[in-house]
């Protein structure tokens, strides 16, 4: 999967490992950005420190 | 391939076959990356810039609130010791205290250099995510319940980890140490008296009498809750101050954070 996308990538191996480094800079903003809060408010226990209800 | 080697007539290189179990487990490793990115997120990254942004609001209001009241530090008052102003408080004490605002207002500016000498939090109404969530607060006050300065409890909830991780070092109090209460009246200096570990259902330690729900309040008291053990939510962790002094000036701990 990785090894095809390597091989997709256009230019000499420098050029590829940075167009590599940028996709997985783009992927992780998104996840740290807005994937990530998302599902924090899914799988959360909703506990809030608090005694009661 | 490039021209010369098929010109060279070797025999052009076999590409690589894609196999279907091959990719399944790149998507194995995929996954197990993304759970981790997830955990490291939630308890360090998101902990860490919260941390940051709870830390600076705190301090611009703080900032903001003295400024307001007459922009003196101790050293200004001439106060020698820092404690120009200062009430004693015993029961009969007349402090000022605040209405309860609508939730999400802010109360007060907590300050416990216990968390680190840097450490604060603004305090503001309500306890819901949006407000112990938030970038702009971390800690919420228990509606209807004292506020600060008043007799009977002053309690407010926080989280251990995630979002700030406002409470996380709540165990390393010691008795005596200070848990500092802002207001847009002055400083409330409360000194940290004791542990206890409850259910998470035990509403009885926010009465105005912890775990005393039909006494008739004399002590002005603050109570911290938050999740135990860390990382955990099985308990809660509550600790216990007791109100010392009011003073309308900075105490000198926390003069340093105030000083523009």
């Amino acid at each position: 999967m990785y090894a095809a996308l390597w091989r997709a990538l256009p230019g000499p191996w420098w050029v590829r490992l940075l167009i590599m480094l940028a996709l997985l800079a783009a992927v992780l903003f998104v996840l740290f950005e807005w994937v990530f809060p998302w599902i924090d408010g899914i799988v959360g226990d909703g506990s809030q420190g608090t005694v009661g209800t | 391939m490039s021209r010369t080697e098929a010109e060279n007539g070797k025999p052009p290189k076999p590409r690589r076959r894609v196999s279907l179990l091959g990719v399944f487990g790149e998507l194995l490793i995929t996954a197990a990356v993304l759970v981790l990115l997830f955990i490291g997120w939630q308890n360090v990254f998101n902990s860490w810039v919260l941390n940051g942004q709870q830390n600076g609001a705190a301090q611009d209001l703080g900032r903001q609130w003295l400024e307001q009241s007459g922009g003196q530090t101790s050293a200004a008052t001439g106060g020698d010791d820092g404690s120009a102003g200062q009430t004693s408080v015993g029961p009969a004490a007349n402090l000022p205290v605040e209405k309860e605002p609508s939730n999400g207002q802010p109360i007060a500016v907590m300050y416990v250099p216990r968390f680190g000498t840097d450490w604060k939090r603004t305090v503001r109404e309500g306890t819901g995510l949006d407000v112990l969530n938030s970038s702009t607060a971390g800690v919420g006050h228990y509606a209807s319940t004292g506020m600060p300065g008043a007799v009977g409890n002053f309690a407010v909830a926080a989280h251990d980890t995630g979002y700030g991780s406002t409470f996380l070092h709540m165990q390393n109090l010691r008795i005596g140490d200070k848990i500092y209460v802002q207001t847009k009246d002055g400083f409330y200096t409360y000194a940290f008296r004791n542990y206890e570990y409850v259910q998470p259902t035990q509403v009885s330690v926010l009465a105005p009498v912890p775990n005393a729900t039909d006494a008739k309040a004399s002590d002005r008291i603050i109570t911290l809750t938050t999740c135990n053990p860390p990382y955990h939510t099985v308990e809660r962790l509550i600790s216990y101050g007791v109100l010392e002094s009011f003073s309308k000036t900075p105490p000198k701990a926390i003069a340093g954070e105030l000083a523009q």
